[in-house]
This record gives structure tokens, C-alpha cells and sequence, in this order.
């Protein structure tokens, strides 16, 4: 099966230079044949990547150790969802899982678009088919999933157990689609330079994927979010590490075009601007990818030395050089049809939220950079740290929340006073009024930025409130429908304004999350004994009682080891709950140590204990001490080394499993005191409600509209026509 | 007013503001950063009182806890130079003997004291470099 999944990586380039080939040629010699050839050659791609994936992934099911990637990232006692998907966990497999993906959205989207864009589509599938071409070329010369290991270990190494998480599964599909979706408009973009078809039909093509590519990057960057804060026992849930900010930068310059092509599409104007932001979330996206395998950056994540960092790099300067030299070129096709009218209008505003947007992500690169930008002015290498990037991207993200509630509710090319009195008057005053309450009465005058993020989140609700009350009073004048339906029709009748309305409330929801459980979250760090309590945030936790138990695996072996802790909530004395929160301890396979040891030396993952809340969250994370264990641990293995050869596989593990038994039990029974996080978070669940109606708002958007829309128009329009000839 | 004049004007204000914006990110990023620094350079020469990021190598054997607050030493990634490191907080779960970790420290004493929060220690199997022999 190795050959097998080589020949198909070698396949794959041999079939993603000859796309680049026949659509460029297709294309300069005018034979379309040529051209549909080249876009057979991207479904053809796509299934051969599809079937080595699938090569790679029945060797990680049956544990097949012949193959040193899933020897390296997997084990017989590897639960079966994580065998799965530890594919990702490898640099070789998720590089396969990123050109897989682009193959299978470029062959959606030519699938679909076969009959329109017929002058930029070849140049574009070239484009894509170049980007497939890189990465098969690294898949076959430096980084290849197919390496026959020999001899076949026994056993893995296993998955390591803090991406053991269900949303650290899904995290890298969805970034990885985001990125490759967001190749799909960089590669129109690049088509639409060299043919000089620079109007707005490029952005229609590809709006759908644009958005797509936004939708799927933005839901991997909260489930990333939501690894941190679930799985990492330090609480948080951004920490502004180099891989965050990787993942945040091309969805910040995707969020603008996102507003910005609605400009080129109503008013021809900022055209520069578009292809340039779209060009530059492609590079963005490459850059996320150059970031984690280069090393160059000091990190959470562990970026080894590794080979690639030269060929993206060598990547990102001619994707750099080529936007640039055709932008430059294409400078007097690119000219807006129009002009601005007024600063005070609906263009103003997308300007403006444009330019805060493209802000905050030269704010966070500048930040993610800083040691590199530092060592080169001033010869030593410095960073900046998470209080700096707050301090820098509240203001900004101040004014994205405030311009949130102002766009939908300007008007286009100018917008009198009393347009703005009739719009913005009540929701303002909502946002005092909110602010009023909150600072008189719930004490958020202790964070003015908060207190500043609460009112304007009100008063972007309260903005959409009104625009959607207004539409469906239309509506209902109209057509005498109740109010659920005519607020049903109206959002059908227009997805994409009203999916847009869903996002800005979501935005603002988020924000207010992040708000509060930034400015008013109380932590502890505190070392209890059973029966000791502590006060977080106004609540008592005590310790109630300690715990240990084995873990087996579904093939009957050990997992893992948890020791925990039960702890008890209270409030003025009420009972408010049980939190549970345990520390997992997985074998090495370090055959230096001994049978016992091998399960206090190896990896441990904290696994929280959360009791969520809409009001607030209580989050804790136990390090219990294993100190006192360690004689027993000390004689387990002295047992076992002097037994070794006495006792049949089966024996041993069975006599191995009950000495661990009884060091869980010793633990639980007397346990020394341990070490604990814990956390009173206000309001933080609405981060991820706030992420869902995001995620809404995006597939309202998206959803095709239907199709009974344009036809009462279209055969108003044909009877005018008929009318017209008929005078004629 | 004249739509050339006008356009110009607000071009002037806008390269203006920013201008300024630029100025100040550079002011806050150059007085808000932390010097990075080994082990040994550290050993050699470091002010009291000073945040300097510290990247390095736990090493083997020098962990011990007391409560909230641990104490290691930090060794160079290639090197047996190490300095005592002296931190109270929750650890990462990666953290333990031979781990690269980056933490900003001040120097207090013989000993430098870890800044709350700060402490990271790379995740240490993904996209780790192979080992190559």
C-alpha cells in the first residue's frame, strides 16, 4: 500500500503540471478543448489525492506500523475516532489533507462555474492547479506520508494527548478549507489581472467560496478558540501565539473584501483595493502555513527545524512579486467607475471598516513579526506579549463593533441628518441607557473599554432590531402576513443583507463575551488538601474528595491513568453544583524506564472541569502531586524488572494493570494535597453562542436564493420588451 | 470647495493620522517588548529589575514544587550553562524535565522569578522535525 500511495502523490503532480499546461495553453491559443481538458485534470486530481488520503487513513485504522507516519502518530490503544484522525496531527499528513481539500473545492468550484468566467476560469485553474503542484511536489520530494518503516515497531507512539480533543479534530479541516477556499478568489483575482476582465463578474463567480472560506476558517479559529479553553489547563481561550495569529490575519483581510466587493459590485469603485485585499489574504493564508512548518518564530507549537520553510518562502515571494507586477500593470484598468459621494454614507462606512479591519491585521502582524522586525533595527530579538496586542486591538475592535451598527443602517452614496437622526437616534440611546444600567448597577464602570464593548454591542442589536422591525412592518403592509411570517419571507427575500445583520449580531455578541471574561474574570491559583476551601469570584469550591482510576483501551490495554479531584461550589451556602476536573497520564514508549514509571514520565493533559453558564462559567484544573508515589512507583518497577521472563505477555499485563490499580487506589484513598486552577468566568459562554449566530448569519448568506424570486421581474421585464417591439 | 482641492485635503489628513497611528504602534511595540535571552547570556549579564524573555531547556532533574510556586533550572538549548528560574502558577501540561519553554523572567536576587502567566512549553510532537541521523 506504501507504492500505491506513492504512485498516487507522483500521479497527482504529473496530472497538476499538465492542468497548468493544458489551461494555459488552452487559454492563449483560444482551443477550448484544451481548456476543459485542464479542468478535467482538476477532478482527476482531486480523486487520486482522494484515494492516497484514503490509502493513508486505512493504515492509521488498522494500526498498520509499517508505515513510520503512523507509527509516529498512533497506537493500538489510540481510541478509534483519534486513530482516525491523528492523521492530521503529522506534518506530512495534514500537508495531504491541504492539497486534498484544494482539489476538491477547485473541482467544485470549476464544476459549477464551467459555463460562466470562460476567459479568467483557465488562468484561474492554472493558478490553483500551481498551488496543487507545490504542495504534491513536497508531498513527493521532502515530506512524504508513504515511508516504510523497518522493522515494523510493535507498538506507536501514540496521538499526542492534547490534541486528543474532538474539536482539535475538526479544527485542521476547517482551517485548511478556509485556507484553500480562499485560493479559489486569489486565483480568479490573478485570472481576472491577466485577462483585464477586471468588473465584478470575478467577485460574483467567486462570492459563494469567498464566503465559504470565511465561514469555514472563522469555525476553525473558535473551535481552536474553544481547544484552548477546554483542553489547556490555563483557562484561556486566545493566548495571540503565532499560530493563532496565523489563522486570524487572512480572516480579518477576508471579512473586509467580504464588505468592500459590495462596493465594486453596486458602484464599480474600489477595484485596486479588492484585488489587492483578496491577493493578500491569499498570501496570508500560504504565510499561516509558512509560519507553523518554518521555525522561524518562537511558539507554543512546536515548529522543528523543519525543510519546509524555504520552499514557502520561495512561494510567498512569487505570489508577493506576481500580485504585485500584475496589480501594478492593470493600474489604469483598475480605476473606480466612481467616485465617493459623501463621507457620510454607506461606502464611507465599508471604507472605514475596511481600513479598521486591514489594521487590526497589520497590528497583529507587526506583533507576530516583532522579533524578526526588532533583531533587524535594533540587532536583538524582542516580543511583544498578549498585553500589548490588547492594548492595541481594543480600540480597534471598539470601533469594528461601533461601524457594525452604523453600516446597515446608512444609506448609500450620501445620507442626510435626518436619514441618521431617523436611524441612529433610538439605537443610541439603547447603547446609553445600557451603559447607564451597567455602569450604575452591575459595577462594569471598573472597565471602561468593557463597559464601552456592552453598549456598543446593544447598539448594534438594537440597530438590526429596528432594521428588521421596519422590514417586516413592510412587509406585513404589503402582504397582511403575521409577524414570525413576514419576518420569515423578508430574510428569504434578501439572504445576503439579512445573513450580514445575523453576522453583526453575532460579532457583537461575541465581543461582549470576550469583554467580560476579560475585565471581570477572577482566577486563583491555590494548593488544597481534601476538605480545604478556597473563594473564586465570590463562590466557595471545596475539595470534596480525591480520585483515581484506569483507563482502558478499547482493545483491552491501558490508556492512560487519571488521578482528580471532586470539588463542590457553593454560593452564601447554596449549593451550586460539582465541578470534576482530573489530570490524564499516558505511557511513553521510552523502553528505558520501567513499566510503572513509563506512566508517571509521559505526557499529562489536564482534562477541565466546566460547569457553563449564559451568567458565567466556572472552570478548574487539578495538578495533583505524585511525589509521595514515588517509592511505590520505584518498587513496581523493581518487581517487574525481576520478573521479567517469568511471566507471559498476558501475565504481565494483567499483573501490570493490578499494581497500577493499586496505586490509584493508594492515591484516592490518602491523597497529599494538590494544586489547583480555578476560574469564575462572567459571560464567556456567549463567546461561542456568539460564534454560532456567526455561523448562521454565514449560511443564511450563502444559501441560494430561490429561484421563484426573479421570475415575476423577468416576465415584467420580457412583457415591457414585447411592448417596446411591438411599438416599434 | 473645489472636489480636487477637497480630495486633497483628505488625502493629507488621512496619510496624516496615518502616520501618527504607525508612530505610536512602533513607540508601544519597541516599550512594551521583552528582550529574548539564553540561559547563559543572562548568567553573564542581566539588571535587576528587567523583563527579558528566556528561552531554553528545563533541566532534567531540577524541578521542584512548593504549593503554587515551582523551581527549576533552565539550561541553553546547546549548552550546560543554567540559571535558577523561580515561577508560581499553573504549569502547562506539557511542561517536565528536558522541555523547551519560553518565559519572561526578572531578575531578583541569585534567582529569576517568572512572570505570572507567561510560561509556555512547546507542544512537543506536532510538526516536530524528524530526527535524522
Amino acid at each position: 500500500m506504501l507504492i500505491a500511495g506513492r504512485a498516487c502523490l507522483i500521479l497527482a503532480l504529473v496530472i497538476a503540471l499538465y492542468g497548468i499546461g493544458a489551461s494555459l495553453y488552452g487559454a492563449s491559443s483560444g482551443r477550448r478543448e484544451w481548456v476543459a481538458s485542464g479542468r478535467r485534470a482538476v477532478y482527476a486530481l482531486a480523486g487520486v489525492l482522494v484515494l492516497a488520503f484514503a490509502i493513508l487513513e486505512a493504515a492509521f485504522l488498522r494500526s498498520d506500523f509499517s508505515f513510520t507516519l503512523v507509527a509516529g502518530h498512533s497506537s493500538t490503544t489510540t481510541p478509534t475516532f483519534y486513530r482516525a484522525t491523528a492523521v492530521l496531527s503529522s506534518q506530512e499528513g495534514s500537508l495531504l489533507l491541504w492539497v486534498v481539500l484544494l482539489g476538491l473545492w477547485s473541482s467544485l468550484l470549476l464544476f459549477l462555474t464551467r459555463r460562466r468566467a470562460r476567459e479568467v476560469a483557465p488562468y484561474a485553474t492554472a493558478v490553483l492547479m500551481g498551488f496543487a503542484a507545490f504542495f504534491c511536489s513536497l508531498l513527493v520530494f521532502l515530506e512524504s506520508p508513504f515511508v516504510l518503516s523497518s522493522p515494523a515497531p510493535a507498538e506507536g507512539v501514540g496521538l499526542n494527548p492534547l490534541l486528543r480533543h474532538p474539536s482539535m479534530m475538526i479544527h485542521p479541516p476547517m482551517l485548511y478549507s478556509g485556507y484553500t477556499l480562499f485560493a479559489v478568489p486569489f486565483a480568479f483575482a490573478i485570472g481576472a489581472l491577466i485577462t483585464r476582465r477586471l468588473d465584478a463578474s470575478w467577485i460574483r463567480v467567486t462570492r459563494p467560496f469567498t464566503l465559504a472560506a470565511w465561514g469555514f476558517l472563522g469555525i476553525g479559529v473558535i473551535l481552536g478558540a474553544r481547544w484552548s479553553y477546554t483542553e489547556l489547563g490555563w483557562g484561556g481561550y486566545w493566548a495571540w501565539d503565532p499560530v493563532e495569529n496565523a489563522s486570524l490575519m487572512p480572516w480579518l483581510t477576508g471579512t473586509a473584501f467580504l464588505h468592500s466587493m459590495m462596493i465594486q459590485e453596486k458602484r464599480g469603485m474600489l477595484k485596486t483595493w479588492n484585488v489587492s485585499l483578496i491577493l493578500a489574504t491569499g498570501v496570508l493564508a500560504i504565510l499561516g502555513t509558512f509560519l507553523v512548518r518554518s521555525g522561524i518564530l518562537q511558539s507554543i507549537h512546536a515548529f522543528g527545524a523543519s525543510t519546509l520553510g524555504i520552499p514557502f518562502l520561495v512561494l510567498i515571494v512569487v505570489m508577493i512579486a506576481g500580485s504585485v507586477g500584475l496589480v501594478v500593470s492593470r493600474a489604469s484598468e483598475l480605476r473606480s467607475e466612481h467616485r465617493l459621494d459623501s463621507l457620510l454614507s454607506r461606502e464611507a462606512m465599508f471604507l472605514l471598516n475596511n481600513l479598521v479591519l486591514v489594521g487590526m491585521c497589520f497590528v497583529i502582524f507587526w506583533g507576530t513579526f516583532f522579533p524578526l522586525i526588532s533583531e533587524a533595527i535594533t540587532g536583538t530579538k524582542a516580543s511583544v506579549g498578549p498585553p500589548w496586542f490588547n492594548r492595541v486591538i481594543v480600540p480597534l475592535a471598539l470601533a469594528l463593533v461601533l461601524l457594525s451598527g452604523i453600516g446597515p443602517a446608512i444609506a448609500w452614496r450620501r445620507a442626510t441628518v435626518a436619514n441618521l437622526r431617523r436611524n441612529l437616534l433610538k439605537p443610541a440611546l439603547v447603547a446609553v441607557a445600557v451603559a447607564a444600567a451597567l455602569g450604575a448597577f452591575a459595577g462594569a464602570a471598573e472597565s471602561p473599554a468593557a463597559l464601552a464593548m456592552f453598549a456598543l454591542s446593544a447598539f448594534v442589536l438594537a440597530v438590526v432590531t429596528q432594521e428588521l422591525w421596519r422590514g417586516v412592518r413592510v412587509r406585513r403592509t404589503m402582504s397582511g402576513e403575521a409577524v414570525p411570517r413576514a419576518l420569515v419571507s423578508l430574510v428569504r427575500r434578501n439572504r445576503r443583507r439579512y445573513g450580514g445583520y445575523l453576522v453583526h449580531v453575532g460579532v457583537a455578541v461575541l465581543f461582549a463575551g470576550v469583554a467580560a471574561s476579560s475585565a471581570f474574570q477572577t482566577a486563583r491559583d491555590v494548593e488544597l488538601q481534601v476538605g480545604q476551601s478556597t473563594r473564586v469570584g465570590g463562590y466557595d469550591v471545596k475539595y470534596a474528595r480525591a480520585t483515581g482510576e484506569l483507563q482502558p483501551a478499547p482493545n483491552g490495554r491501558l490508556e492512560k491513568i487519571d488521578f482528580g479531584a471532586e470539588l463542590q461550589i457553593s454560593r452564601d451556602g447554596s449549593p451550586q453544583g460539582t465541578l470534576v476536573t482530573k489530570r490524564s497520564f499516558f505511557p511513553t514508549s521510552d523502553p528505558n524506564l520501567g513499566p510503572v514509571s513509563r506512566f508517571f514520565e509521559g505526557e499529562a493533559t489536564s482534562e477541565v472541569g466546566l460547569q457553563a453558564g449564559l451568567r458565567r462559567d466556572m472552570w478548574s484544573a487539578v495538578s495533583p502531586s505524585v511525589a509521595d508515589l514515588r517509592p511505590q512507583i520505584a518498587e513496581g518497577d523493581r518487581v517487574f524488572t525481576d520478573a521479567a521472563g517469568a511471566l507471559s505477555p498476558e501475565q504481565r499485563d494483567g499483573a501490570l494493570a493490578q499494581a497500577l490499580d493499586g496505586l490509584t487506589r493508594s492515591y484516592a484513598g490518602d491523597p497529599p494535597p494538590a494544586t489547583f486552577r480555578l476560574i469564575a468566568s462572567p459571560l464567556v459562554s456567549w463567546i461561542w453562542v456568539g460564534a454560532i449566530v456567526v455561523f448562521l448569519g454565514g449560511l443564511v448568506a450563502i444559501w441560494p436564493a430561490p429561484r421563484t424570486a426573479p421570475r415575476p421581474a423577468a416576465a415584467a421585464y420580457a412583457a415591457r420588451v414585447a411592448r417596446e417591439l411591438g411599438r416599434a | 470647495m473645489d472636489p480636487s482641492r477637497k480630495r486633497k485635503i483628505r488625502f493629507v489628513a488621512a496619510s496624516a493620522c496615518a502616520l501618527i497611528l504607525a508612530g505610536a504602534l512602533v513607540y508601544t511595540s519597541f516599550s512594551a517588548s521583552s528582550e529574548a535571552r539564553t540561559p547563559s547570556q543572562l548568567a553573564s549579564s542581566a539588571t535587576p529589575g528587567e523583563v527579558y524573555q528566556l528561552t531554553g531547556k528545563v533541566q532534567p532533574g531540577s524541578i521542584s514544587s512548593s504549593g503554587t510556586t515551582h523551581s527549576f533550572r533552565v539550561r541553553d538549548r546547546a549548552g550546560n550553562v543554567s540559571i535558577p528560574v523561580s515561577y508560581t502558577g499553573a504549569l502547562p501540561d506539557p511542561f517536565r524535565d528536558g522541555r523547551e519553554i519560553i518565559v519572561d523572567v526578572r531578575k531578583q536576587g541569585s534567582t529569576f522569578v517568572g512572570e505570572r502567566d507567561t510560561l509556555v512549553t512547546k507542544c512537543p510532537s506536532k510538526f516536530t522535525a524528524e530526527q535524522k541521523t
